[in-house]
């Protein structure tokens, strides 16, 4: 059989190895953020009372809305994925919709709440913060390297999806082949397991 | 159709067991939040990290299908998330070791 045969007849697909080259990335993702929950837990270590006065400013009722706008948009997600593999192309295109609205909520949320701080003098570098004492510092340092790198994985797992939605609209994603939705779905819930860890850890310290 | 393009359609890829598994970790989020306004002491971290984690398993467990793939995925991300706890606690304690003398 010559190789031209065997390419017209048997084209390569490895949904597996698909699926475990995505969660050897979250892999290094985890690292990625674990080495800053160690940087995290350390300082708390170290300032413990600073980081209780510091996170008493932080606003624990946006903190808890864009913990449930985020849930919810994980379960958007998964249920596209099992809205194609019933083949049920219009509602997974609806359900990836609804899941780029709710992260934009969670970005508006999250602007809101960055500029009320900015706007009381509270951005890394500001006289206001460095006024404070170390430990605040060091708080709102690690606040702002947290979730701002967090908020950037949220920008990035929108842009995917939205590219998910329009390969589900040309029919390169469909009910035998979804692998990247899956992938995109991977991606963006471990998005929202390093949110479900920075939510009580810089928003319910009382 | 191959083997490693399998459907999976059993119970856990139902739209009603993720609403399921939604409803959870939505209730768990309310019960981390009444937690943090009482003062259990040094439990309080402990406290919040035992929620965050369960929900975080559900959140592997279902919605990134870990339940219904292959023992491999299931091998792999438990030895991933040991030698990150690993790292933690050996890191941790040396260094509140260090501090402390």
């Amino acid at each position: 059989m010559s190789t031209q045969e065997h390419t017209v007849t048997h084209i390569h697909r490895d949904d597996i190895g698909a699926r475990m080259g995505m969660w050897l990335f979250l892999f290094t993702e985890l690292l990625l953020f674990g080495g800053m929950f160690i940087l995290y837990s350390i300082y708390r270590y170290t300032y413990p009372d600073a980081f209780h006065l510091a996170a008493k400013d932080l606003n624990t009722i946006i903190g808890t809305f864009n913990t449930a706008i985020l849930l919810t948009s994980s379960l958007t997600m998964a249920l596209s994925i099992a809205a194609i593999q019933r083949d049920r192309k219009s509602l997974s295109i609806f359900l990836q919709f609804i899941t780029i609205l709710l992260a934009l909520g969670f970005m508006v949320n999250k602007y809101f709440e960055w500029s009320a701080k900015f706007s009381h003098g509270i951005y890394p570098g500001s006289e206001v913060l460095l006024a404070k004492p170390s430990g605040e510092i060091v708080f709102y340092g690690l606040y702002y390297v947290m979730t701002g790198l967090h908020g950037l994985h949220v920008i990035i797992g929108m842009v995917l999806i939205a590219i998910m939605m329009r390969f589900t609209y040309k029919g390169i994603i469909k009910a035998d082949s979804y692998v990247k939705l899956e992938t995109v779905g991977l991606y963006w819930h471990l998005v929202d397991i390093i949110w479900i860890f920075l939510f009580p850890l810089f928003y319910l310290i009382t | 159709m191959e083997k490693n393009q399998e459907k999976h359609l059993d119970n856990s890829h139902s739209y009603g067991n993720y609403i399921l598994v939604w409803l959870a970790l939505m209730a768990l989020t309310a019960v981390t939040v009444a937690v943090a306004g009482i003062n259990l002491g040094g439990l309080t971290v402990a406290t919040a990290l035992i929620i965050a984690s369960v929900k975080g398993y559900l959140v592997l467990t279902i919605f990134m299908h870990l339940k219904s793939e292959s023992k491999t995925f299931r091998v792999f991300v438990s030895v991933a998330l040991i030698f990150l706890i690993v790292s933690f606690i050996l890191l941790f304690s040396d260094y509140s070791f260090i501090a402390r003398n």
